[in-house]
């Protein structure tokens, strides 16, 4: 059944380009990052790049050493998940297998409340309540810590976490429930041996993608994870995420210059970690579908 | 005049009554789906339930294992004595009840995992865990599935045809050694192969289990089961009788109707 008369293929020919335009414009955007980052390998040696300690861009020679700042990133994006999964899969499942309707509806919407405040705001008010509190409780000099950041990059990957957990929970067939309980299970046995397991697919792509969440996440990271390009040791040191890191240098940058390029390479860096992160979470949610 | 006496008939007490329901009646809501039902079940014989569809039938069933209760709005009148005792009563766990009154449902709802955990799971569950082996084999060679499957006791259950899904259902029901096994439409999603077969293991069963089957196969009625209830739509039992008489000389004519195959 295709579309028949001019109109019709006007509109098709007008949806076509839509969509090739959209994928053009995404396509250049990451042509453009790899124009920009790979001159810097020109001048300054990948390994060294990537293996390098210290990020000292201003410095003379300069240090481009990104791992520190992989490391500030995966820090923060691991302390955001063990704050993030426990609460996030067990809202989800609240919602999806305990609430009782009004309440249910309640969750939901709440939890898509909190996916609409702006980063900046979450950063704010982290840096008013959180920071202050890591500082006095751990008695620590400062405040602005990885601890502080996961803690505010947890509770924002949560909208992520508990709306996908939940539509993979409410997506396991109701018969699997009932086998269960005409068994003699009880609701709890019911929950953790049947339907979790059943969602377990569902819920790592909820995981995963509540980590990409926190990997991508830029202005709050900036406001409150203390910025130090530092290995970092426990999450009570500062450290200096490659979002943020890019955010705060690319304006005093020289254009065109090494750390420019550098900047750039880390964008691809922080590229390839999100694209791997997408193709884990496409891939375990492909092998899920597989098995219905 | 028949009709309305009927419903007061009990069968024969030739055997020993293990659930007696006395005026049953159910609602989802402000509906009712049944309507002051009574029914003595027999201990180790097969009754059949039977009627057109919205009579009720499934929902009776429900009641048996208080499966109905995870239905919102639905809510339960009357007695059911499960051995003397009143199971709809409240201080009756409805998860101590399941592990004596098992269930099989309509399609074959194995869990996604290996034919091993499926037949485990209601052992496991209940901390009936010792010489697990064991008893998961023995369920299987009850539900006749042992021979087809003990090779491939890990591989996933969803490798199996809906006929040895069904088996593997009773098999996982069986494990927990209810005393009743009720079956709701067990063959209605089977081709008639694998129904013959699961007929077959009905007959094998009663002779240490109650069963309690729903259908609306006329046939399969008459083939598998000693007692048959007629439910007529509006949640009314009908007729309780002998299967045999029911269908050669039923005493109702709403219910001679329906079993000629006038209506349903």
């Amino acid at each position: 059944m295709g579309l028949r008369g001019p109109k019709e293929t006007l509109i098709r020919y007008f949806l076509f380009a839509c969509a090739v335009t959209s994928i053009v414009i995404l396509l250049l955007i990451v042509v453009f990052l790899f124009r920009e980052g790979l001159p810097l390998f020109q001048e300054y040696g990948l390994g060294e790049f990537i293996s390098g300690k210290y990020w000292y861009p201003t410095a003379e020679p300069p240090d481009f050493g990104i791992l520190p700042l992989f490391l500030g990133s995966l820090w923060v994006t691991v302390g955001a998940l063990l704050i993030a999964v426990p609460l996030g899969v067990g809202a989800a499942i609240y919602i999806a297998e305990v609430a009782p309707p009004q309440v249910r509806d309640l969750l939901k919407s709440l939890a898509e409340l909190l996916a609409g405040i702006p980063s900046v705001v979450y950063g704010f008010f982290a840096l008013v309540l959180v920071v202050p509190w890591v500082k006095d409780f751990f008695d620590l000099p400062i405040g602005k810590t990885a601890l502080a950041a996961s803690m505010i990059l947890g509770v924002m990957a949560l909208p992520t976490i508990i709306s996908v957990a939940e539509d993979a929970l409410t997506a396991v067939p109701k018969s699997f429930r009932e086998a269960s309980l005409a068994l003699g299970a009880t609701k709890w046995q019911t929950i953790r041996r049947v339907t979790v397991p059943a969602a377990l697919s569902g819920i790592s792509t909820a995981v995963i993608l509540g980590a990409g969440r926190a990997v991508g996440e830029t202005m709050t990271v900036l406001m409150v994870s203390g910025m130090s390009p530092i290995i970092p040791r426990t999450f009570l040191q500062p450290v200096r995420p490659m979002t943020a890191t890019i955010a705060a240098e690319i304006g005093e940058a020289v254009w065109g210059g090494v750390h420019y390029h550098a900047l750039f390479a880390i964008g691809i860096a922080l590229f390839l970690f999100s694209f791997a992160i997408n193709l884990i979470a496409d891939w375990i949610s492909q092998r899920y579908r597989e098995v219905e | 005049m028949m009709s309305d006496t009927a419903a007061m008939e009990t069968p024969p007490p030739m055997v020993e009554t293990i659930i007696k329901v006395e005026d049953l009646n159910f609602y989802y809501g402000s509906f009712q789906a049944l309507r002051h039902i009574p029914l003595e079940i027999p201990k180790t014989r097969v009754t059949a339930i039977i009627g057109p569809s919205g009579c009720g039938k499934s929902t009776f069933l429900k009641v048996l294992n208080r499966m109905f209760e995870i239905i919102p709005g639905a809510r339960a009148e009357g007695k059911v004595l499960f051995w003397g005792r009143n199971i709809l009563s409240r201080e009756v766990d409805p998860v101590d009840l399941r592990r004596q009154i098992g269930m099989v449902f309509q399609k074959p709802n194995p869990f996604p995992k290996s034919i091993f955990e499926n037949v485990a799971y209601g052992l496991r569950v209940n901390g009936k865990t010792s010489n697990l082996k064991e008893r998961v084999e023995w369920a299987l060679r009850r539900a006749a599935l042992w021979d087809e499957v003990k090779d491939n006791l890990h591989r996933s259950a969803f490798e199996l045809s809906g006929g040895q899904q069904q088996r593997l259902c009773i098999a996982r029901a069986l494990a927990v050694e209810p005393q009743v096994l009720l079956m709701d439409e067990p063959c209605s999603a089977l081709d008639p192969l694998a129904t013959a077969k699961i007929e077959d293991l009905i007959d094998q069963l009663k002779r240490e289990y109650t069963v309690v089957i729903v259908t609306h196969n006329m046939q399969q009625a008459a083939r598998v089961s000693d007692f048959a209830a007629v439910f007529l739509t509006g949640g009314e039992l009908v007729e309780y009788d002998e299967t045999k008489k029911i269908f050669e000389n039923p005493k109702d004519k709403r219910v001679e109707d329906y079993i000629t195959g006038k209506f349903g």
